[in-house]
């Protein structure tokens, strides 16, 4: 197991709750949407309506799981998670 | 079965709104620059009022555009320029605005340092004050400095410096960045047009074939640097420069010109890429989702002459506006393709010569090129 310092990162709790960054918009497009954050001007992209529409819904449910289980099931965790991680990174979603 | 399209391919179809909307304020400046992609000088009579500007915004915020990248011209000598400004970003609108820096006086820069949603590109076009005055004009080159010494001491953070490369500046990259360091700044590195005043000057100041390999490689060795996407020619020289890499002509990017003119990009200013003006019925909406010249442009390009070359997928053909005013074919190669295809073109009979933007705003007894 490494721990290299600045490579180090917490990994994304999928069972907590959280929410879409109150910093920033997004605008629905033919593709999925597009986000950007108002705090660090980063736009970035949603790649597929399904992944936007679990982040609409992370704040109605106690964790991300319980989220992407309701909009596309559970089998399809480990994909949404990591677009889920990704979007946490680029500080779009918040812990709640 | 088909391959699931790519995000860039998504983007080639177009957008419900623009990713990188461009607006030009006003034609007037107080400054010539001799590569000037909008040959401005003097404010068109025409030019939208206050009401009107704040109608466009009005339709950002429709539209959820998030930003605007505001230039002209000199945008800050609207007199309205704070009052847009501040419509636009309590609106959630931010605002990217260029500027020359002759008007960010220290009382302007603590009006600028308290506003959000804000950012301040200061354009420079050489490192030290002869290599920038050549192009900018005399005084320029200590405006600018004097800006970013205004910008600084009213704690705004950190600005952009822009840097259009030329011929005579791409052997000073290192001294920019040293600059930018000094004063927290970021480096902006953007592509040379052959656009507005451009069309006169483009010979003098494009850069050399091997330059742009220094370019590249000094590029990939600092991958913070801001290019506003500009470079993508450059990419069939090896690993993708980070960006989209794409035209984003009428399908990501536009221009609304500062009588509410819809061009395709901010470096077409011709009758030929004009999709339609705010003013008309359905306002910038209408043109953006369905004006003609637009919907074409989503519509998959022909590589042309670019087809049996290899690195097509890498350059896309290049800079639709630098082929245009540089006569070539626009499904042929970029006039600085690395591998020499545009040089070869340019050399050839089918160069459509004389093509020029099709407003001028330039000051009469302006200092001409061949005066400097």
């Amino acid at each position: 197991m490494t721990t290299s310092g600045v490579l180090a990162q917490e990994p994304f709790d999928a069972s907590a709750p959280w929410r879409l960054s109150p910093q920033v918009a997004l605008r629905d497009e033919a593709f999925g949407a597009l986000a950007y954050h108002y705090g660090n001007r980063r736009l970035i992209f949603l790649k597929s309506k399904e992944v936007l529409e679990v982040v609409r819904q992370l704040e109605h449910y106690d964790s991300a799981d319980a989220a992407i289980d309701a909009v596309v099931g559970e089998a399809r965790r480990p994909a949404y998670r990591r677009a889920l991680a990704s979007l946490e990174r680029s500080e779009v979603l918040v812990a709640r | 079965m088909p391959a699931e399209p790519t995000l860039r391919d998504r983007f080639k179809e177009g957008l419900d709104a623009p990713i990188c909307l461009t607006w030009e304020l006003t034609y007037a400046c107080n400054l010539a620059c001799i590569h000037c992609l909008s040959s401005s000088g003097r404010r068109d009579p025409r030019e939208l009022d206050t009401a009107e500007a704040k109608r466009i915004i009005d339709e950002m915020v429709e539209m959820s555009v998030f930003y605007v990248n505001i230039g002209g011209g000199e945008p800050m000598v609207r007199t309205d320029f704070f009052e847009l400004l501040e419509y636009a970003t309590e609106n959630n609108v931010g605002v990217k605005f260029s500027t020359n820096g002759t008007r960010i006086t220290r009382a302007n820069a603590e009006v600028l340092a308290a506003m959000g949603y804000l950012d301040i590109q200061i354009s420079l076009d050489g490192a030290d004050r002869v290599t920038n005055d050549a192009v900018r004009g005399e005084g320029s080159y200590d405006a600018a400095l004097g800006a970013m010494e205004h910008l600084s001491a009213a704690g705004f953070g950190p600005f952009k410096i822009s840097v259009v490369i030329t011929r005579q500046n791409v052997t000073q990259l290192d001294e920019f960045q040293a600059l930018a360091d000094r004063f927290g700044a970021e480096l902006r590195l953007t592509r040379l047009r052959p656009s507005g005043r451009g069309v006169d000057s483009w010979d003098l100041l494009h850069p050399t074939t091997a330059q742009q390999r220094d370019l590249y490689q000094w590029l990939m060795a600092h991958p913070m640097t801001l290019t506003g996407d500009s470079f993508f020619h450059l990419n069939a020289l090896g690993d993708p420069i980070d960006g989209l890499n794409l035209c984003g002509a009428g399908r990501v990017v536009c221009l609304i010109d500062p009588i509410g003119d819809v061009y395709a990009c901010p470096f077409v200013i011709h009758d030929q890429f004009l999709a339609g003006n705010v003013r008309n019925e359905g306002g910038f909406a209408q043109v953006w989702r369905h004006s003609p010249l637009f919907t074409e442009l989503r519509q998959p390009q022909s590589a042309g002459a670019c087809a049996s070359c290899g690195s097509y997928d890498a350059c896309q053909g290049g800079c639709m506006a630098a082929k245009f005013f540089t006569g070539l074919p626009l499904d042929g190669p970029d006039p600085e393709c690395v591998y020499g295809h545009g040089e070869t073109a340019l050399a050839s009979q089918k160069v459509v010569l004389g093509r020029r933007p099709s407003a001028d705003h330039s000051k009469p007894g302006a200092i001409s090129l061949a005066t400097r």
